[in-house]
């Protein structure tokens, strides 16, 4: 397995939208950093800015790849190697290149900008969202063999995470106002990686007191240590059912 | 070796493979046959677990291939249409594959095929720059690379030139003498008249007849194996 991991590294870091995406994102957060005068304010921008981007640019990236790999996939199914390894290689290779990404362009300055503690979470958000979105784009890409349709449903999957969603929970919100719905609240916003991790790290901030009553829910449900502990298990068995979903799917795929 | 046992498969509507049984043994040289969309190519990828049959299962030396992978160790595989990286080089595609299979038999290749391709002087190419047959020179090349017990040629002969054919003709024969399961699908049937021992011959996903040369043309009459072919197929 390490053989194919170490390939599929090669081939990744030899195509310049890898490097592209780490300057870009380094680029974004030291001018924002460097343009708000408060560390805070200037985390907040870039928050926003991270959870769209790095869902797109992780989602759209892998599935292109899968599609573009599908010769080397082929050729190694040929081989005495196991799907299972082929599979979770490429995995590796991607979610491992986009977190090294997203470390250095994004987690670096963060790191050097703002309290420990906040940086290091939103930077452990981005990582764990990077690598569900590399997760659900294998999904996106191994269930269908039309290119794209597979970068449809990948495009339709991430508005759906950072736009539909949400929409959709604002909709029920006010349809039913009159009910209590927090405890809804905290149970739907498990079901959408993003929203989850925005959830947490503004947690970690101070401007979680401005979130209202449904603040207070989640500040009483995910601020204390064992919400946290929970939330971060959820992100990442959303990982893991994804991507145990998409293995089973190619263990099975005609090539 | 190689058992097939009541192998079918569906794409969609389409049968590709409709209770298939084999038995290949070590020795053999199978030529596989049969009009164009009859299921040969499903057949070799289903030995390959390239596809999965939808019902019935094949063996290898005895052990059931759902489950298995190491049992490709063994195969060396030239397909149809050997598709491989883009950005990747002759060189680097050979290094690639003598890596992952490195741990196979005591770590020796045979580049011979290589060497008298020519290839060695292309090393340096990308795979996108080649041309059919230069493609197919790689394949062939690949599938002989690791002195394999069973070779599956899926129309080796296809695109390449005429010294290049012969070339691969020759190594065949030489492998064949080794007593190795050659197993080949063509349609240039004269190429293969002096090379395979058995004949299985395919229609519509069904296994019509898997034949010994000697009684296929006793058979039908016919000396030719095109010919004794062409009369079978015009009986159906």
């Amino acid at each position: 397995m390490k053989k194919i991991i170490k390939y599929v590294f090669a081939d990744i870091l030899r195509n310049k939208i890898v490097l592209g995406y780490t300057i870009f994102l380094l680029l974004i957060s030291m001018s924002v950093f460097n343009l708000e005068d408060n560390s805070s304010k200037g985390l907040l921008s870039l928050l926003n800015i991270i959870l769209i981007i790095v869902p797109l640019v992780s989602i759209i990236f892998s599935t292109i790849y899968i599609y573009n790999s599908a010769e080397f996939i082929e050729l190694l199914v040929s081989q005495p190697l196991k799907r299972k390894h082929i599979w979770g290689s490429l995995f590796t290779g991607l979610a491992g290149s986009l977190s090294l990404s997203f470390l250095v362009g994004a987690g670096l300055p963060v790191m050097i900008y703002t309290p420990m503690d906040i940086g290091l979470v939103m930077t452990g958000m981005g990582l764990l969202l990077t690598v569900i979105f590399v997760a659900i784009a294998m999904f996106a890409a191994v269930i269908t063999r039309d290119k794209a349709k597979g970068i449809g449903i990948s495009i339709f999957l991430w508005l759906y995470f950072s736009l539909l969603f949400d929409g959709l929970v604002l909709f029920i919100l006010f349809q039913f106002e009159d009910y209590p719905l927090e405890k809804f609240m905290v149970v739907a916003s498990a079901l959408n990686p993003i929203d989850l991790g925005r959830i947490l790290i503004l947690l970690k901030m101070d401007i979680s007191a401005l979130m209202g009553y449904t603040g207070a829910v989640f500040r009483d449900f995910f601020g204390t240590q064992s919400g946290f502990i929970i939330a971060i298990g959820i992100l990442l068995s959303w990982i893991i059912t994804t991507f145990w979903l998409s293995l089973r799917k190619f263990n099975r795929k005609d090539l | 070796m190689i058992i097939a046992n009541n192998v079918s498969k569906k794409f969609g509507k389409l049968k590709a493979l409709n209770n298939v049984s084999v038995t290949c043994n070590k020795g053999e040289c199978i030529a596989l046959v049969g009009p164009n969309g009859s299921g040969k190519t499903t057949f070799i990828k289903s030995i390959l677990g390239m596809v999965v049959p939808d019902s019935g299962f094949i063996t290898f030396n005895g052990k059931n291939i759902v489950h298995d992978w190491l049992y490709r160790r063994h195969i060396g595989y030239m397909p149809q249409i050997g598709r491989y990286p883009d950005n990747m080089t002759i060189g680097q595609v050979f290094n690639m594959m003598k890596d992952i299979r490195s741990d196979g038999k005591n770590g020796q290749t045979d580049e011979s095929l290589a060497e008298k391709f020519g290839l060695n002087e292309l090393l340096h190419k990308r795979m996108r720059t080649l041309s059919g047959g230069t493609r197919q020179k790689v394949s062939a090349s690949l599938a002989f690379l690791f002195d394999p017990d069973v070779l599956i040629l899926d129309e080796p002969t296809a695109g390449l030139d005429p010294v290049a054919s012969e070339i691969l003709k020759e190594k065949i024969t030489g492998e064949k003498s080794k007593g190795k399961l050659i197993l080949i699908t063509s349609h240039v049937l004269s190429e293969l008249d002096d090379l395979i021992t058995h004949i299985i011959y395919m229609q519509d996903g069904n296994l019509l007849f898997h034949k010994k040369i000697g009684d296929l043309q006793k058979d039908t009459g016919e000396q030719k194996l095109s010919r004794a072919i062409a009369s079978v197929m015009l009986k159906k």
